[in-house]
C-alpha cells in the first residue's frame, strides 16, 4: 500500500511553506505539519493583544527572491511588498536624524552636515562593495557543492562558481577573497569616520550573530547588508499587514495546489526505517506515512530530537551537537498610542516607515557585545525597529500603532538568573527607555508590550538556543559548511529527509531561499527514485 | 613546567604495582594503555605459559579500559553501540563483541556485562569514552569511565576453579561460561566473569583498586598447593593466540586510527560474523554490514599452521637446526600462494603445548578456505625465505573445560551456551 502523502513538511516556517508549495505544484502530495496553531514559525504575525497584530519575530524580509514570488503567483494569495524611502532611519542624541535614502545622492547630503569626507565615499563605497555584493547574492542562491568533492557533479558546480569568480576580473576576485574573512570594523575603517555612520552600517553586520563588529566574518554581513544596485544599502522591504502575511500567502499557493496543511500537530519523532525515512509520528500517537520527510526544524531539533538516534552515525550527530546556536536577541513589541516623536522628525511619520535603527557607533556596538559576551543583556542595547502599521494601518486600532523592536545582545544563557517574567519586564523596560532617549515622552504611548526572550524563541517558536537562524552565520558555518560540513545540499545521513530551513545554506533571513532550494533536491530525487 | 612534569610518572604502576614489581626479577615491563605491567616474572615465559595451560596463572590485567553503563536507556545505548543483541543478554550474562563505527569497520571489541537490568559494564582495549558519549546522544544513559577504579586479575588455568572456590563463599560449579557472579572471595567484595584471554577455564575477578594486593596474595597463597605462578603478557600472547583471539592494533587496527580505508576491518573480515545480528534493528555500521554480508567480505581472518617438514628444510639448507619464534612475534608478515600475495599474518608464535608453529593471518576469501595451501615469509638468516603453510580453523587449542561445568569435563557442552549458528567454538563466548 502506497503512503497517503509523498511528502511530509515538519514546520509550517516560510520555508517549509515554500518548500511545500513547490512540491505540489510539482504534483506531488504534501502534507504540512505545524505544532503551533498558527503558520508561519518566526514569519508569523500575531493578535498577541486585542486589536493589535504584532510581527512576534521577524519583521522584514531578507533577499526574498522575485522568482519565488512570480513562480508561485504569491501576489494573487494576497502578497504585497513595501519598499519605503528612506529605507533607514537613524535618531540621534545630538537631535538630527540620520536619513539613507534610496537615492545615494541625496544621502550623501545628509552625511555631509556629519563628515564631509564620508559624504563624498558614499557612492565610492557602494560601487567598490558591489562585485563582492553581487557575487555573494549569486553564491546565496546556488546549492552549495559538497568539499572534497566525490562526485562530478559536484566539481561542475564548484567550477560554475569559479567561472563566475573570473568574471569579476582579477582585481575584484582579490577584493571579494580579502573583504571576506575580515570584520566589519574593519572594513567600516577603510571608508567612514562619522561614527553614527559607523554604527549604522556595523549594525546589520552582527544582526542575529553572536558576535561584535570586531569579529572576524562579520565583513561577509556587512556585504550582504549591501546593494547589488546602486542605492548602497540594500532596500528595506516589508509585507504589508506583517510578515505573517507572507507566509499566509505561501499557505494559500501550497494548498492551491493541492498541499494539506495541518496546525496543532506536533511531530514527535521522524520515522525511519532501514536508513530511510518512512514518515513521522505526532505526540497525540498518530502514525503518517510518507516516502519523503522535509524538516523545516533546525538541525539540532531534527537531528537531536525528532530522529531517533539509531538512525544517525554517531559522528554526524557530534557535529550536529557543535553546531554554534547562540541567539544574540529578544524581540520587544509595543502598541503605541500614538507615533513616536523621534526628535528632528516630528510630524513626518514618512520617515519612519522604513527600518529605525539604534546603533550609536561601532564602539557602542562593541561594548554591547561585551556586556552579552559574559552573559549579561546589552546595558545599551542594540535596536532595530518597525512600525508596520505604517504601512498597513489595520495592525492597529483607528489612530494607534504597532512597533516591533528587535533587541541585541540578549543571550539565551544568562550569567546569572533565567529569563523569567521579572527579566522580561526589565527588558521591556530598558528598549522602551532606550527609545524614549530620542524620541521624548515615548514611555507613555506604550499602551501594550510583549517581550519574547530568546527562552520564548526557544521554547515557542522552537529555535534551538533562542537562533532564529538555526545555527549562527559564522563563516565556518556558511556555504558548503552549512549544516554540517558534507550535508550541504539539503539532503541528509537518513534518505528521503531533508533539512529546508534556515539550517540549510544559505541561511537565515526571510528569503525562502533554502525551503526553494530543498524542494529542488526533493523533486531531483523523486523524479530518480519515484 | 619541566620540572613539574617529570614529577609525574609517564607510565603509571597498576594498583597491583606494587606486588607485580617485588616478583618481577625479568624487569621486561611492558606498556600498557599508560601502565607498566611485567612482561614475564621470571626470566624465560615458559613456565607461566605452562601454568596457564597446566595448573593456574594469576595476571594482572587492571590496565583495561572499563566503562560503566546504566541508566533506563542502557539496553538501548548497547544495541545500538555493538552488532549482538542485547535484548538477549540475561542478567549476569557476558557478551564478548566487537563494535564498528557508521561504515562498519571495527573500532574496538571487548566485553559487556550485565550487572542488572539497566546497568552493564565494558571493557575495551583503548580509549573509547568519547565515541561512548557520542553514540549516547539522545538517550537516557550515563557512561562512567571506571578504568582507574576498578581493578582486574585474571585466573586462568585449569585449577583456576578450584583454588577460588577454595576463597569464594558463592559456588563456582554452577557458573558457565561468560556468565558473572557477585561473591566475596577471602571476605573481599568481587565481581567474577566466567572470561579470559587464554581460551582456557579461568576466571577474571574485579575489585576495588584498594582490595587488589590483598586479594592477589589470599589467591596466591591458596594456588601455592597448586601450582599457581604470576604470569606476565609474554606468556598471555601466546596463549591467546593458540585461542585465536585478535588483539587490537596488533591484528587489527581501530577503523578511528586507521590513516586509509584498506586498513579497516568489518566484523565479517575479522571472523567475527557470528557477533552480528542483523535481524535486531538498527546499529551503528548495520547498513554497510548488511551490504557486506549480502556480498561477502573480501577478507577473512583466519588460522595458518606452518609445514614443519618446509622449516626444517629451509634450516637444513644452511645446516642448522629450526630456530622457532618461542616469544609471539607481532609484525606483519606476507602470505603468497604461487607467487602472488594473498595475504599477510599478524601474529604467530610456537605452541609448546600443541607442537605446532602457529599464526593468524587475514586471507582475501578466495584464499581463506581450511586446508589451502599458502605459503608465508620467514627470515632465515637474513635470508627472506617462504615456508609452505596451511590454512586452518581457529582456535588452534580449545579445551572442553573452556566452556564446561564440573563433572562434565571433557564429556560435552553445556546446554544454554551452544554456539551460535557460524559461531566457531571458543572464538568466544556464544550465548
Amino acid at each position: 500500500m502506497s503512503p497517503r502523502h509523498d511528502v511530509i513538511v515538519v514546520g509550517a516556517g516560510h520555508n517549509g511553506l515554500a518548500c511545500a508549495a513547490y512540491l505540489a505544484r510539482a504534483g506531488l502530495r504534501v502534507l504540512v505539519v505545524e505544532r503551533r496553531e498558527v503558520l508561519g514559525g518566526a514569519a508569523v504575525t500575531e493578535e498577541s493583544v486585542p486589536g493589535f497584530r504584532f510581527d512576534s519575530c521577524a519583521h522584514r524580509t531578507g533577499g526574498l527572491q522575485p522568482t519565488l514570488i512570480r513562480d508561485l503567483g504569491l501576489a494573487r494569495h494576497g502578497l504585497e511588498l513595501r519598499r519605503p524611502d528612506p529605507p533607514v532611519f537613524v535618531p540621534t542624541r545630538d537631535g538630527a536624524p540620520l536619513l539613507i535614502w534610496t537615492d545615494p545622492a541625496r544621502t550623501a547630503g545628509e552625511i555631509r552636515r556629519r563628515s564631509p569626507a564620508d559624504a563624498e565615499r558614499w557612492s565610492r563605497f557602494g560601487m567598490a562593495a558591489r562585485p563582492a555584493v553581487r557575487f555573494l547574492a549569486q553564491v546565496r542562491r546556488m546549492v552549495p557543492p559538497d568539499v572534497p568533492m566525490e562526485a562530478s557533479r559536484d566539481l561542475r558546480a564548484l567550477l560554475g562558481l569559479l567561472a563566475r569568480l573570473r568574471y569579476l576580473g582579477r582585481r575584484e576576485l582579490g577584493e571579494v577573497l580579502r573583504l571576506l574573512p575580515m570584520s566589519a570594523a574593519e572594513l567600516l575603517d577603510e571608508w567612514f569616520e562619522s561614527e553614527p555612520l559607523r554604527g549604522v552600517l556595523a549594525a546589520p553586520a552582527v544582526t542575529g550573530f553572536f558576535q561584535g563588529p570586531r569579529a572576524a566574518g562579520t565583513a561577509y554581513h556587512l556585504l550582504g547588508s549591501l546593494s547589488p544596485g546602486p542605492e548602497v544599502l540594500r532596500p528595506t522591504e516589508l509585507v504589508v499587514g506583517g510578515t505573517g502575511r507572507l507566509t499566509a500567502a505561501l499557505a494559500s499557493a501550497a494548498q492551491a495546489s493541492g498541499a494539506e496543511i495541518r496546525t496543532g500537530a506536533e511531530v514527535g519523532q521522524i520515522r525511519t526505517a532501514d536508513g530511510s525515512a518512512t514518515g513521522v509520528a505526532l505526540v497525540d500517537g498518530e502514525e503518517i506515512a510518507a516516502r519523503r520527510v522535509v524538516s523545516n526544524a533546525d538541525p539540532r531539533r531534527t537531528f537531536l530530537q525528532l530522529v531517533p538516534p539509531e538512525a544517525l552515525d554517531p559522528a554526524f550527530v557530534r557535529q550536529v551537537g557543535h553546531i554554534r546556536m547562540r541567539g544574540a536577541g529578544a524581540k520587544v513589541n509595543l502598541g503605541l498610542a500614538e507615533l513616536p516623536r523621534f526628535t528632528g522628525a516630528e510630524g513626518e511619520p514618512g520617515l519612519l516607515a522604513g527600518l529605525i535603527r539604534i546603533s550609536p557607533g561601532l564602539d557602542h556596538l562593541e561594548m554591547a557585545y561585551d556586556d552579552a559576551k559574559y552573559g549579561g543583556i546589552s546595558r545599551s542595547p542594540v535596536l532595530e525597529a518597525v512600525l508596520p502599521s505604517l504601512t498597513d494601518s489595520s495592525l492597529a486600532p483607528p489612530g494607534r500603532h504597532v512597533m516591533s523592536v528587535y533587541v541585541q545582545y540578549a543571550p539565551l544563557d544568562l550569567r546569572e538568573g533565567a529569563w523569567d517574567g521579572a527579566r522580561r519586564d526589565a527588558l521591556g523596560d530598558l528598549v522602551v527607555r532606550t527609545l524614549a532617549e530620542y524620541a521624548p515622552g515615548f514611555e507613555r504611548s506604550v499602551l501594550h508590550r510583549q517581550v519574547i526572550s530568546p527562552a520564548d524563541l526557544e521554547e515557542t517558536y522552537g529555535l534551538s538556543g533562542g537562533c532564529a537562524a538555526h545555527g549562527e552565520m559564522a563563516l565556518d558555518q556558511l556555504f558548503f559548511m552549512r549544516p554540517v560540513p558534507g550535508w550541504a545540499r539539503y539532503r541528509t545521513p537518513v534518505r528521503g529527509l531533508y533539512l529546508c530551513g534556515a539550517g540549510a545554506h544559505p541561511g537565515g533571513g526571510v528569503s525562502a531561499i533554502p525551503g526553494t532550494n530543498a524542494a529542488r533536491a526533493v523533486l531531483r530525487d523523486a523524479r530518480r527514485e519515484g | 613546567m619541566c620540572l613539574k612534569r617529570m614529577e609525574a610518572p609517564l607510565l603509571r604502576g597498576t594498583p597491583l604495582h606494587p606486588r607485580t614489581s617485588q616478583l618481577c626479577q625479568a624487569q621486561n615491563w611492558r606498556r600498557w594503555a599508560g601502565y607498566v605491567v611485567a612482561g614475564s616474572y621470571e626470566l624465560l615465559h615458559e613456565r607461566e605459559y605452562f601454568a596457564i595451560r597446566t595448573t593456574a596463572a594469576l595476571i594482572d590485567v587492571s590496565p583495561l579500559y572499563k566503562y560503566q553503563v546504566t541508566g533506563p536507556d542502557a539496553e538501548r545505548f548497547l544495541n545500538r553501540l555493538i552488532p549482538r543483541d542485547v535484548e538477549r543478554c540475561a542478567v549476569h550474562q557476558v557478551l564478548y563483541t566487537p563494535w564498528c563505527d557508521d561504515a562498519g569497520k571495527v573500532i574496538d571489541d571487548g566485553t559487556v556485562a550485565r550487572l542488572d537490568p539497566d546497568a552493564f559494564r565494558l571493557t575495551s582495549g583503548e580509549p573509547n569514552l568519547r565515541w561512548l558519549q557520542d553514540v549516547a546522544a539522545g538517550l537516557a544513559v550515563t557512561i562512567g569511565d571506571i578504568s582507574e577504579s576498578l581493578a582486574a586479575l585474571a585466573l586462568q588455568g585449569p585449577a583456576s576453579r578450584e583454588i577460588l572456590q577454595r576463597l569464594s563463599d558463592a559456588s563456582l560449579a554452577d557458573l558457565r561460561f561468560f556468565r558473572l557472579t557477585h561473591a566475596l572471595v577471602a571476605g573481599i567484595p568481587t565481581t567474577i566473569t566466567r572470561t579470559g584471554y587464554t581460551g582456557d577455564l579461568g576466571y577474571e575477578l574485579w575489585v576495588e583498586p584498594d582490595q587488589a594486593i590483598p586479594l592477589w596474595d589470599r589467591l596466591t597463597d591458596a594456588g601455592a598447593g597448586y601450582g599457581l605462578l604470576p604470569a606476565g603478557m609474554l606468556a598471555l600472547d601466546v596463549a591467546r593466540i593458540e585461542a585465536g583471539l585478535p588483539l587490537i592494533d596488533v591484528d587489527y587496527i581501530p577503523s578511528n586510527k586507521a590513516l586509509i580505508e584498506q586498513q579497516k576491518s568489518s566484523p565479517y573480515e575479522l571472523d567475527l560474523g557470528w557477533t552480528v545480528r542483523l535481524d535486531k534493528g538498527p546499529f551503528v555500521g548495520r547498513q554497510a554490514l548488511v551490504a557486506e554480508e549480502a556480498r561477502g567480505p573480501a577478507w577473512r581472518f583466519t588460522g595458518l599452521e606452518v609445514a614443519w617438514d618446509s622449516i626444517e628444510g629451509l634450516y637444513a639448507e644452511l645446516g642448522l637446526p629450526p630456530a622457532l619464534p618461542l616469544t609471539a612475534w607481532r609484525v606483519s608478515v606476507p602470505v603468497y600462494s604461487k607467487g602472488e600475495q594473498v595475504g599477510y599474518a599478524t601474529s604467530g608464535c610456537w605452541s609448546p603445548i600443541l607442537k605446532r608453529y602457529i599464526a593468524l593471518a587475514h586471507l582475501r576469501s578466495a584464499w581463506a578456505e581450511p586446508g589451502t595451501e599458502l605459503e608465508m615469509e620467514v627470515t632465515v638468516e637474513h635470508r627472506r625465505r617462504r615456508a609452505a603453510v596451511r590454512v586452518v580453523r581457529k582456535p588452534f587449542f580449545d579445551p572442553p573445560r573452556k566452556r564446561a561445568l564440573p563433572g562434565a569435563e571433557g564429556v560435552r557442552g553445556v546446554s544454554g551456551s551452544a554456539p551460535a549458528s557460524g559461531a566457531p567454538s571458543g572464538a568466544g563466548d556464544a550465548g
